[in-house]
């Protein structure tokens, strides 16, 4: 499935990914904020899986078996947020 | 029991007509043996390249379970250290440059291999476990550091003792992953050279090798970013 793109393509998304990682860095350093950078982390993964793994060129079966499984978990394991906050405030579970 | 479902029973053809007949198509390379019962592959690759892709989403969830627990445990305590100075994230910033690089030289190593190039397809696979390696080595010039400043799984200077475990735990990991990475490239990339593996393995390899980078997307904010000393 790789011969459906080029390497000029694979060239731009390589210095798009790390234009990004430069942006990350800008931003840590000048408005640090986790959403923000998740928010770029997740363009570059996008990218990564999309043009470096090839999956925009698979099958849509495929993107529909591994993508809305895989955001799944991870969008549940958001869960933990609720308990972190309190712990950090000492409180006690509700009776 | 029909004639037919003793038939199907011995893995035989079920005669046309007969409702064991389901309306799917000859398997690939199959010729007539099975035809009939075999179905089509519904994603179109071969069988090891959908295991790498199984392996790599469980793998997600793992890291992502990590990251989570590197998270809860950040949030969860109010003296987390931020000490990581500009010499870290230039450091960090190096490591990204020469991870995703290696991604670039994987991908060129595995066009060539498509393209017929053996050579060529070598000579950028071994390119890539090179720049692993670098990586691994300034991962570990990293570590050294932090460890050096007295920071150890259950201790460190700075404030919040799980710190050190966290740290160390995720970014372990994906050292652990760029190790590995680095074997089996070289493993598939000797096969290839002696005949054993062909192009798709060398492909199929890619795809881990670029989900280590992708992870370090996640790991270099998370770990890094968010911890610099301001």
């Amino acid at each position: 499935m790789i011969a459906d793109s080029n390497l000029k393509t694979d060239l731009m998304v390589y210095v798009g990914i790390l234009v990004l990682a430069g942006v990350q860095i800008f931003v840590a350093y000048h408005s640090p904020g986790v959403i923000r950078m998740l928010v770029i982390a997740a363009i570059q993964a996008f990218l990564a899986v999309m043009f470096f793994m090839h999956l925009r060129n698979e099958r849509s079966t495929l993107r529909l078996a591994l993508i809305p499984a895989t955001l799944f978990v991870l969008v549940m394991m958001n869960m933990v947020w609720a308990d972190s906050f309190r712990v950090i405030q000492f409180r006690s579970f509700p009776k | 029991m029909s004639e037919a479902d003793l038939s199907m029973r011995r893995g035989g053809i079920a005669r046309p007509g007969t409702v064991h007949q389901a309306p799917v198509s000859v398997g690939h390379g199959m010729g007539t043996h099975g035809a009939g019962v075999m179905e089509e592959r519904p994603f179109a690759i071969p069988s090891k390249k959908l295991v790498m892709w199984l392996f790599i989403i469980s793998d997600a969830c793992t890291f992502g379970a990590m990251l989570f627990a590197y998270g809860y445990l950040r949030n969860a305590s109010p003296d987390w250290p931020h000490h990581f100075e500009t010499s870290s994230i230039v450091n960090v910033a190096i490591m990204t440059f020469v991870l995703v690089t290696s991604s670039l030289t994987m991908l060129i190593g595995t066009r060539a291999a498509k393209a017929g190039d053996k050579a060529g397809a070598i000579r950028f696979t071994f390119i890539t476990v090179a720049l692993g390696l670098v990586f691994a080595a300034l991962h570990l010039r990293e570590w050294a550091n932090m460890i050096g400043a007295g920071v150890r799984l259950f201790a460190n200077p700075w404030g919040a003792p799980l710190f050190g475990a966290s740290f160390f735990g995720v970014t372990g990991l994906h050292l652990a992953h760029v190790l590995s990475g680095a074997i089996a490239l070289t493993v598939v990339a000797l096969g290839y050279k002696r005949g054993r593996y062909n192009a798709d393995d060398i492909e199929i390899w890619s795809l881990y090798w670029h989900f280590v980078d992708l992870v370090w997307m996640f790991v270099v904010p998370m770990v890094y970013l968010l911890n610099v000393a301001q």
